[in-house]
């Protein structure tokens, strides 16, 4: 979709460490996510995943280490942060859309006031963004209205309205109704397809074998593992991962 | 009511000052407090400190101290207003404003932490996800509250009778000594006077509340 000609990988994680006071989750993360990649987590509860993710555009601080996006360190607070957050999009696992403003005032809200994009500029798009992730007809509805699946579409369509050079995707399914999962994964599968760069935290394997092109098993605050899906999921190196995927494939 | 008409101009003006050091005093609390809420959540830690020093400092003062300080005390540096209404427009307005604060704060707090962290995910600052998300959620959750502290207000205003300011209460003190004869008079317009501020305001937080409560 973007360019592809800079080097070197969109997302740089370098000896990152990070504490919750005593609680060691992150330890020693070295991640590196080249353009148009798709990197699906996975791994138990309490593994650091979430917090992985939400650590590549800040909204958890770090410790130790380096995290840089296209090159550019996070910076740490400020102006620069809101900058550098706004090319990165972010998905919720409880949506998060704005509950005061309709879906459509939900999208053009970052175009308008972050990119100084017109009114009429952000709402065209929003609408073309609404329509691919259809729910179109309901841009003058309040997120309480629809449905969680809807609105997380809708949440992804706020994303992609500010271009972002990268998409973290935080367990997106997981607050959902079981009927609403697979509207919500064809458009992130439809996304890895174009070629968007995507950290998916999930537990749905059937996603990670379709659409990721590596997936990354972390245990412990660390990760355990790193590999295509076909090789991951037929041929895991680690104990803990065969006893990972025995406990989830089984069923 | 002979003697409520021959004292009208009195209580006119009376009742005049009285809502214009309510309205003036109000909105000033509010700007003010708007601005020490925003400091009581920022991520500064210096900025957080002085708003939570100004609004323990503040309610936890007796507003008569508050006023005894900005009529007389600020003399001794050299400092006075140039009238006796700003003097109790900055009264009441530095002893609202922390309650104003500690209002929206709660407000603030009542706001999910995902509706922030979406805003400040897409790249909005720190100060845009405050005014464009937080705060108008915010303000819909604290119109009781704030109608409060708006009810307290203009009941505090009397206050100021005490320097100087010739408001619904002075006027109360005025006519009620020269004419003891007339007291029950005198106390039933100026009750009604304030009655006149309040009750009205009571009825139009109920509509505001309902105009602006969002489904959830």
């Amino acid at each position: 979709m973007t360019s592809q000609l800079a080097g070197g990988p969109l997302v740089q994680l370098t000896g990152v460490n990070k504490w919750f006071g005593e609680l060691h989750v992150l330890q020693d993360i070295d991640l590196a996510i080249d353009r148009g990649e798709v990197v699906v987590v996975i791994g138990p509860s309490g593994s650091g995943k979430s917090t992985l993710c939400r650590t590549i555009n800040r909204l958890e601080s770090i410790q130790q280490g380096e995290i840089r996006i296209d090159g550019e360190k996070l910076p740490e607070e400020g102006k620069a942060l809101a900058r550098l957050r706004s090319d990165v999009g972010m998905v919720f696992q409880s949506f998060n859309l704005f509950a005061h403003k309709t879906i459509l005032e939900n999208v053009t809200l970052a175009p308008t006031r972050v990119r100084r994009q017109g009114k009429a500029q952000a709402e065209a798009r929003a609408r073309e963004l609404l329509e691919r992730v259809g729910v179109a007809h309901q841009a003058d509805k309040y997120p309480a209205q629809l449905s969680g699946g809807q609105q997380q579409r809708v949440a992804i369509a706020r994303a992609l309205a500010m271009d972002p050079k990268v998409i973290l995707f935080d367990e997106p399914t997981s607050a959902l109704d079981p009927e609403m999962i697979n509207e919500v994964l064809d458009v992130m599968t439809s996304l890895a397809r174009e070629g968007m760069t995507m950290v998916v935290v999930t537990h749905e394997m059937g996603f990670a074998r379709r659409a990721a092109n590596r997936v990354v098993f972390m245990d412990g605050g660390r990760i355990v593992e790193s590999a295509d899906p076909e090789t991951f999921f037929t041929a895991p190196r680690s104990d803990r991962a065969r006893d990972f995927l025995s406990k989830i494939l089984n069923h | 009511m002979q003697f409520l008409s021959d004292n009208s101009d009195l209580l006119w003006s009376a009742f005049l000052t009285t809502l214009s050091l309510a309205v003036v005093s109000g909105l000033c609390a509010l700007v003010l407090g708007t601005v020490l809420a925003a400091m009581r959540v920022s991520p500064v830690p210096p900025l957080r400190g002085l708003a939570t020093f100004y609004v323990e400092v503040f309610r936890n003062t007796p507003l008569t101290v508050v006023f005894f300080f900005l009529a007389f005390g600020i003399v001794q540096i050299d400092l006075q207003f140039p009238s006796r209404f700003l003097t109790a427009v900055a009264a009441l307005s530095l002893y609202t404003a922390a309650f104003v604060c500690e209002a929206l704060r709660s407000g603030i707090n009542s706001v999910p932490a995902g509706q922030a962290e979406a805003a400040r995910a897409l790249g909005l600052t720190f100060g845009q996800s405050l005014r464009q998300v937080v705060l108008p959620q915010a303000f819909r959750t604290v119109v009781p509250p704030l109608g409060n502290v708006w009810i307290a207000l203009a009941k505090n205003t009397s206050i100021a009778a005490g320097f100087a300011v010739t408001d619904l209460t002075a006027a109360l003190q005025r006519l009620a000594n020269a004419n003891a004869d007339q007291l029950l008079a005198v106390f039933a317009a100026v009750v009604a006077g304030y009655l006149v501020i309040t009750l009205p305001s009571a009825w139009l937080i109920r509509v505001v509340e309902t105009r602006v409560a969002i489904v959830r």
